[in-house]
C-alpha cells in the first residue's frame, strides 16, 4: 500500500467515526467532537495529497491546513458558546431536547 | 550502547503506557497499572545506559538532529541530547516516578477511576522526560506545554471537588502567564538567531559562535539582547517553579492525590523550570560580557530566588496542613535553586534539584501515608502519636525530614545545601541572597522540626489519628528505597569527593579537603541546630494537647501568625487587583458591546423601521390587492415544506450525511463528471 492510499483509507476511517460520533451521540458537545473529526480527516486529505501528489508549489497544503485550523477553531468557539446558550435554556444539552425552531 | 538517536524511546515509553491506559476499559485496572509501571521501569533501564554512555565523555554534547517538517526555504528542525546533564535528569525522573507509580498502586487502590490516573500519570511523565531529552526548544516547549495539560488533569483528577477542579484551573493559569513570556523569548531567540537547536555544529543556541553574535547586540533601552530573551525565558522558567510572584499555584495544587504531588512538587514539574534555566545556562550568562549593561539576567535570577527562597520558608512555618507545610518548604527549595543558578553555580542548583527530588518525594510519600492511613485527616492538630502506629513511615519521613532540614555530614541535602551556600557566599555583586540562605536554614530546620513532632509526637488528637496503622508494603517499600536515596544521594557531591560536579560540568575539579573554608560549614551546623532546637523547644518538650488548643507561636503574636496562615494574602492582593482588573475589562467589553455597538446598531434599526413603517403605509394602501393572492399559495408551499424543519438537528445531520453518500455514489458509479 502507498503512503498516499494509507493516509486516505485513515482519513476516511477518521471522517467515519467522526460522523459515525456526530450522529450516534446526544451529547452537543460530542456531536461538536465528530465535527472536528471529520473536519481533521478533510485537513489530512490536504497534507496527503499535497505530499504525495504532483510537485506543487510548496507548503500549499500545509498553509490551507493552519487556515482550517485557525477557522475550525474559531468555529469550535462559536459552537461551544452555542452549547452554553443552549444549556441555560434548557438545563441539559441533549440535542433531542433542542427542539424549538422547529418550522 | 545507547545513543542520541536512540533517546527518544526513553519518553515514547511512556506515552505509549498512556495510550494503551486510554483505550483500557475502566475495569482494565491491572493492564493500565502494570504497563505503567513496566514502561518506567523501562525508561529507567534506558536512562541508566543513556547515563552510562555521557559518562564515558562527560565533556561532550552528543546529539542527534533531525528534519520535522520544512516550508518555504525554513526547515523546522528538532532534536534530541544527551549529555550529562540530561542523562542525570532522567535517570533521576524515571527513578522516583517508577516509586511513585508503585506508592500509588496501594494509595489509589480504593479509587474508581484508578486506571485514568495511572494513564494521565505516564503522559505526565513522557512529558517530563521529553521536556529533559529535547535538543530543540521548540520540541522543550512543546512537552513542556504537555507537562503543563498532565498536570491540569492531575491536579484536578479529584474534580468532584471544588477546590481541586479551583487547583487546577489556577495552576494552569499561572504557569501560561509565565509560558507566554517564554513562547515570546523563543521567538525572539529564533528571530535573533535563526535556530533554536541548542546543539547544531556550530549553529545551535548554546554554541559559543551564535552567542558571541547574540551578545553584542543592545537594546535602544541599553538592554543586551540576551538579557532580554533569557529574563522572557525565565518567566515561562519561573511559573513552572512556583518562583514569587508566580508561585500561588503551588500550594494550591495539593489539592490533587498525594502521590501527584510527590511527582509533580518534588522530582517533575517544578524542577522543570530549573532544569531549563541550568539547560540554556549558556544564553543567560551570556551578557556577563558586557560588564557595562545595566542589568544581568542571572542577577534577576538571583534575586527572584532568594525572595522565593525566604518567602516560602516564612510562610511554611505558620501552616496547619501537612501537605501544605510540604508545599511552601517546596517553594522554598526551588528558590534555593533559582538562587544558586544565579550566583552562577549550575552545578549547584542542579545536585539540589536530585537530592531534593528524593527526600521530597519521600516526604510526600510519607505525607501520604499518614494521609491514606487517617481517613484523609491532613490537619496536622488533628493527627499525632503516628510514631507508634506506624514505625516505618515515621522513621523514614524522619529522614527525609533530616535530610531537608539540612542534618549535617550523614543526609544529602546537607551536602547540596553547603554547596550553594558557598556559592552564595562567593558572589560579588550583592551578599543579600547570601544572607537569605542562612535565614532559610534556619526557618527550614525550625518548620520541619515542628511539622514532624506535631504529627508523630504525643497523642492522637482525632479518632482517624488514633485508628491509624501501617500503610501495607507496597506503600512503605518505595520509602524505605526514597530514604536510602536521601542519605546516599548526599555522598555524590561532597566538598572532599565532587564526583557529581565534575561529570556535571565535564572537567575535573578538585577536591576541597573537608575542612577548608570550615567557617562557612560551621556556621550553616550551628543555624541547622539553633532551628532543630527552636522548633524542639517549641514544639518537641511540650507536645499539644488538644486539636483545638493554640500554637506557641500563635500566642505570642497572633496578627502574624494569622497574616501568614493566610499565606501573605497573596491570593487575596491578586484577587483585588488581577482578577478585578480581568472583571473590570470584562465589564467594560460587555458595556462597549452592548451600550456603543448595540445602541448604534439598535438607532439604523430604529431608522430602518421607521422607513418600513412608511413603506407599510403606501404598501397597505396601494399595492396589496393582487400580491394577497399569490402570497396565500407561497404560505402554502411554505408550511408543506416546514414539516422538514423538525428542529432535530440529528435529523438535519442525517439527512447530509445520506445525500452526501448518495452524491458520493452517483459520482463513483455513476460515471457522472
Amino acid at each position: 500500500m502507498s503512503p498516499l492510499q494509507f493516509c486516505l483509507i485513515f482519513s476516511g476511517v477518521l471522517f467515519s467515526v467522526g460522523l459515525a460520533g456526530a450522529l450516534a451521540r446526544s451529547n452537543a458537545i460530542l456531536v461538536l467532537l465528530g465535527i472536528e473529526l471529520m473536519l481533521n480527516a478533510a485537513n489530512l486529505n490536504f497534507i496527503a495529497f499535497w505530499r504525495y501528489g504532483p510537485a506543487s508549489a510548496p507548503a500549499t497544503g500545509v498553509i490551507f491546513v493552519i487556515f482550517s485550523i485557525a477557522v475550525t477553531a474559531a468555529e469550535t468557539a462559536v459552537g461551544l458558546a452555542l452549547v452554553i446558550a443552549i444549556h441555560r435554556h434548557q438545563r441539559s444539552i441533549r440535542l433531542q431536547e433542542a427542539t424549538r425552531l422547529k418550522g | 550502547m545507547i545513543d542520541a538517536a536512540h533517546l527518544w524511546l526513553i519518553p515514547a515509553l511512556p506515552l505509549l503506557a498512556a495510550g494503551i491506559g486510554a483505550l483500557t476499559p475502566r475495569s482494565g485496572r491491572r493492564l493500565a497499572s502494570g504497563a505503567a509501571i513496566a514502561a518506567m521501569a523501562g525508561a529507567f533501564l534506558l536512562s541508566c545506559l543513556a547515563l552510562q554512555r555521557a559518562l564515558a565523555d562527560p565533556a561532550a554534547h552528543l546529539y542527534a538532529n533531525f528534519t520535522w517538517f520544512e516550508l518555504g526555504d525554513g526547515a523546522v528542525r528538532l532534536g534530541w541530547l544527551l549529555d550529562p546533564l540530561n542523562a542525570f535528569m532522567c535517570v533521576m525522573v524515571t527513578f522516583v516516578s517508577l516509586l511513585i507509580f508503585i506508592f500509588s498502586l496501594g494509595y489509589m487502590k480504593e479509587d474508581a477511576n484508578f486506571k485514568q490516573f495511572f494513564c494521565f500519570l505516564s503522559l505526565f511523565a513522557a512529558a517530563m522526560l521529553g521536556v529533559i531529552v529535547a535538543n530543540s526548544l521548540l520540541l522543550l516547549f512543546i512537552s513542556w506545554e504537555l507537562v503543563g495539560v498532565a498536570s491540569y488533569l492531575l491536579i484536578g483528577f479529584w474534580f468532584h471537588k471544588p477546590a481541586a477542579a479551583a487547583a487546577a484551573k489556577k495552576a494552569f493559569l499561572t504557569t501560561r502567564i509565565g509560558d507566554l513570556g517564554f513562547l515570546l523569548g523563543l521567538v525572539w531567540l529564533y528571530d535573533a538567531t535563526g535556530s533554536l537547536l541548542l546543539f547544531d555544529g556550530g549553529h545551535g543556541v548554546l554554541e559559543s559562535g551564535v552567542l558571541g553574535d547574540l551578545a553584542t547586540q543592545v537594546l535602544a533601552s541599553g538592554l543586551a539582547v540576551p538579557t532580554a530573551i533569557s529574563l522572557l525565558i525565565f518567566c515561562g522558567a519561573a511559573g513552572k517553579s512556583g518562583q514569587f510572584p508566580l508561585h500561588v499555584w503551588l500550594p494550591d495544587a495539593m489539592e490533587g492525590p498525594t502521590p501527584v504531588s510527590a511527582l509533580i512538587h518534588a522530582a517533575t514539574m517544578v524542577a522543570a523550570g530549573v532544569f531549563l534555566v541550568a539547560r540554556v545556562f549558556p544564553l543567560f550568562a551570556a551578557d556577563q560580557v558586557l560588564a557595562a549593561g545595566p542589568l544581568h539576567a542571572l542577577t534577576v535570577v538571583a534575586a527572584i530566588g532568594a525572595i522565593t527562597a525566604l518567602l516560602g520558608a516564612v510562610i511554611a512555618v505558620a501552616q496547619d496542613d501537612l501537605k501544605r507545610v510540604l508545599a511552601f518548604s517546596t517553594v522554598s527549595q526551588l528558590g534555593y535553586m533559582m538562587l544558586a543558578l544565579g550566583v552562577g553555580s549550575w552545578v549547584g542548583a542542579i545536585f539540589h534539584l536530585l537530592t531534593h527530588a528524593f527526600f521530597k518525594a519521600l516526604l510526600f510519600l510519607g505525607a501520604g501515608s499518614v494521609i491514606h492511613a487517617a481517613h484523609h485527616e491532613q490537619d496536622i492538630r488533628r493527627l499525632g502519636g503516628l510514631s507508634r502506629s506506624m514505625r516505618t513511615t515515621f522513621v523514614t519521613f524522619a529522614v527525609g525530614m533530616m535530610a531537608l532540614a539540612g542534618v549535617p555530614f550523614v543526609f544529602s541535602g546537607f551536602w547540596s545545601k553547603e554547596a550553594i551556600l558557598h556559592a552564595a557566599s562567593e558572589w560579588d555583586v550583592s551578599h543579600l541572597p547570601f544572607y537569605a540562605t542562612l535565614i532559610g536554614v534556619v526557618l527550614t530546620a525550625f518548620y520541619m522540626t515542628r511539622l514532624l513532632c506535631e504529627v508523630f509526637r504525643g497523642a492522637p488528637r482525632s479518632p482517624a489519628a488514633a485508628h491509624a496503622h501501617e500503610s501495607p508494603r507496597v506503600m512503605t517499600i518505595p520509602l524505605a528505597v526514597l530514604a536510602i536515596g536521601a542519605v546516599a544521594l548526599g555522598f555524590l557531591g561532597t566538598p572532599v569527593w565532587p564526583w557529581l560536579q565534575s561529570r556535571l560540568t565535564g572537567t575535573p575539579i578538585p577536591a576541597r579537603p573537608l575542612l577548608e573554608g570550615g567557617g562557612l560549614m560551621g556556621l550553616s551546623i550551628v543555624l541547622v541546630a539553633l532551628g532543630l532546637g527552636a522548633g524542639w523547644a517549641l514544639y518537641g518538650r511540650r507536645v499539644r494537647l488538644t486539636a483545638t488548643a493554640p500554637d506557641p507561636l500563635a500566642a505570642a503574636a497572633p496578627r502574624t501568625w494569622a497574616f501568614l496562615g493566610d499565606r501573605m494574602k497573596f491570593d487575596s492582593l491578586y484577587a483585588a487587583t488581577l482578577v478585578r482588573l480581568n472583571a473590570f475589562v470584562a465589564a467594560l467589553a460587555d458595556f462597549l458591546d452592548r451600550r456603543v455597538w448595540g445602541s448604534a446598531v439598535g438607532f439604523l434599526a430604529r431608522f430602518a423601521e421607521f422607513t418600513g413603517v412608511v413603506n407599510s403605509e403606501f404598501d397597505d394602501g396601494a399595492l396589496n390587492g393582487g400580491f394577497n393572492a399569490a402570497s396565500e399559495d407561497i404560505r402554502r408551499t411554505g408550511r408543506a415544506y416546514s414539516r422538514a424543519q423538525t428542529g432535530e438537528t440529528h435529523g438535519y445531520l442525517r439527512t447530509l450525511a445520506i445525500a452526501f453518500v448518495a452524491l458520493a455514489l452517483l459520482v463513483l458509479l455513476g460515471g457522472v463528471r
